[in-house]
């Protein structure tokens, strides 16, 4: 029987390396899938071409998957997600005379302090800062503006939000477009490298286990065949396997920088995933654990809490007014059971819960499975505050705007 | 009907606004330059707005659009989601278009088929041009080796060109290919 073809959209970063090494590891040829990627460049384009069957998933920011299923921004499709591609992997970067004045530069600091500084500039200064994220409706903006209200800063008034496409952003903090940028890799890595910019905090800081990447599909793309989905999701599970694997770290750099895919510096996306960072020109990187994190802890279910948290965060943004009918939409674009019935056959840890309180994890802890041993590790926000996706209301009346 | 074309290369924006033109739509601008583009699309204040797929900066404009206050917000739109056909149409020739709301259906699709038919009247004159580059490049490397088989076999142009197609067809390879590898090689050999 030959290999079903399959297309994977992707944006050239460091965290598309799941759906890109089940092609280059042989994942996807195990599972008799015949893997294609498509690279774009912007959101849009990789949504397009999700949304009118140009490609049968796509590597997407978790929050765009919300809002096309919610018909923010185009006409309104039914999103699922199956899988989770990644958590964290951006930080915050800011112009290096910026930098100077909120953090010891070079060094990871306490993002809570670095806040309490950059709210007293914002402040003081006459002309709003001006920060570039990657999407509207991307992680990076929702975390960015979590930091800034938690330090007191409002952040439609008192700064000003806009969106920058990632290889743009570099030259953007360059040329005085904005003065800080919410990035993933290998984007702050090269405005470090480049000397214009300094990271002064990584999103892991703001929330350790922070929803990034996730492969999306049209639900009714990946119900027409359950069977190809479920293979789809083991040749990417062992692609996890093989991204955590030390061994294994110099090929895969080397193949993530082909110029099919990333087209950087091998060296740049070594760091990155490696959990190395070089927070500015001329310092030691240092290695801050948890950065990314593609596998480890069942990293890659997706919990329907997290999608929860993200529709929390749109309506806090004003992105979206909260209802009901919309909160379960959004809930259930996040799809653990599509994820259990993928992996059961592997015998891998298997949540028993589909949903978790957020935040709620302090140390880390044994949870239950239907099948294995799973320990969580710690998920803390910066703030301390955790989400209980039972209890939305609570949580929209207990966000104070500053 | 105020159409936008937003696209970094001025060549195959000229080449959808001569189009457009010709169909009458004479209220048509062209955005090359991204600097300051906000600006001078808000004052505008188009109806439609055609942009290459493969811009990357899509979802910076997308954002515009969400937000602007000055112009009516176009949103994407491939004129109607039931036409998969002329959606794929779309994406194959690498157009996107953002339409504002209210716009009739009737208007707004002749506007889009041709914009898809100039997109790929322009990709097929790229793909021309690149064919002519290279038949000359080939032409030159054959009149090449013609001349060094000739001064380095003492034979005349008839000849030095059958030599030339007899090695192609004894080898599988295309004339201009053996033709490539004998003046390659003669750089590399100089006068041994």
């Amino acid at each position: 029987m030959s290999n079903t073809p399959f297309r994977i959209g992707f944006l050239p970063l460091v965290d598309a390396a799941l759906p890109i090494l089940a092609r280059e590891l042989g994942f996807a040829e195990e599972e008799r899938i015949d893997l294609t990627l498509v690279r774009d460049m912007s959101w849009a384009t990789v949504n397009d071409r999700l949304l009118y069957g140009h490609s049968d998933a796509a590597h997407l920011l978790a929050p765009l998957a919300i809002a096309t299923t919610l018909g923010l921004g185009r006409p309104a499709t039914p999103i699922a997600v199956p899988f989770v591609l990644g958590l964290n992997g951006n930080a915050v970067t800011l112009g290096p005379d910026l930098a100077e004045q909120v953090t010891i530069v070079g060094q990871p600091g306490d993002v809570a302090a670095i806040g309490a500084k950059l709210a007293a500039i914002v402040r003081a200064r006459a002309k709003p800062l001006r920060f570039g994220v990657v999407h509207r409706y991307s992680s990076h903006n929702y975390m960015l503006r979590y930091w800034l209200v938690g330090c007191g800063i409002d952040p439609d008034r008192d700064v000003e939000i806009v969106t920058v496409a990632p290889p743009f952003a570099a030259d953007a903090l360059a040329n005085g477009e904005v003065d800080g940028i919410c990035v993933g890799e290998p984007w702050n890595s090269v405005a470090v490298d480049r000397g214009v910019g300094v990271i002064v905090a990584v999103t892991s800081q703001i929330w350790l286990r922070g929803v990034e990447k996730v492969l999306a599909m049209r639900t009714t793309r990946m119900e027409e065949d359950p069977d190809l989905t479920s293979r789809l999701i083991r040749a990417l599970y062992r692609a996890g396997v093989a991204f955590v694997d030390p061994a294994r770290l110099d090929e895969i750099a080397t193949i993530l920088a082909q110029p099919a895919y990333l087209d950087g510096s091998a060296a740049l996306i070594r760091r990155a995933i490696s959990d190395q960072i070089l927070f500015a020109r001329g310092h030691p990187a240092i290695h801050v654990p948890d950065f990314m994190f593609q596998h480890r802890e069942a990293a890659n279910f997706p919990w329907v809490s997290q999608a929860a948290w993200l529709y929390a965060q749109m309506c806090i943004a004003g992105h979206t007014a909260p209802n009901d009918e919309d909160y379960r939409a959004a809930q259930h674009v996040f799809r653990p059971d599509i994820y259990r019935a993928a992996l059961r056959p592997l015998g891998v840890p298997l949540p028993g819960a589909s949903s978790k309180l957020e935040g709620g994890i302090a140390d880390s802890l044994g949870v239950g499975t239907t099948q294995g041993r799973l320990i969580l590790g710690a998920d803390r926000f910066f703030d301390a505050r955790s989400f209980d996706p039972d209890a939305l209301e609570t949580y929209l009346t207990g966000t104070k705007r500053p | 009907m105020r159409i936008a074309i937003v696209d970094e290369s001025a060549a195959r924006a000229a080449v959808i606004e001569e189009g457009l033109r010709d169909a009458g739509l004479t209220d048509v601008a062209i955005f090359a330059d991204r600097h300051g583009i906000a600006a001078r699309l808000e004052a505008f204040a188009p109806d439609v707005v055609l942009i290459n797929l493969a811009n990357p900066h899509r979802d910076e404009l997308e954002e515009l659009f969400a937000l602007s206050r000055a112009m009516a917000r176009p949103v994407a739109m491939f004129v109607d989601q039931s036409d998969t056909a002329g959606i794929e149409a779309a994406i194959d020739a690498g157009v996107s278009a953002y339409v504002v709301d209210g716009l009739k259906k009737e208007r707004i699709k002749p506007i889009l088929e041709l914009a898809i038919r100039r997109f790929r009247a322009y990709s097929r004159l790229r793909a021309e041009l690149d064919e002519a580059r290279s038949a000359l490049a080939e032409r030159k490397a054959i009149d090449q080796a013609k001349a060094l088989l000739m001064k380095k076999r003492g034979i005349d142009e008839p000849a030095a060109y059958a030599a030339l197609r007899k090695a192609a067809m004894d080898s599988g390879r295309r004339i201009g290919d053996v033709a490539d590898a004998i003046v390659t090689a003669d750089r590399l050999m100089g006068d041994l």
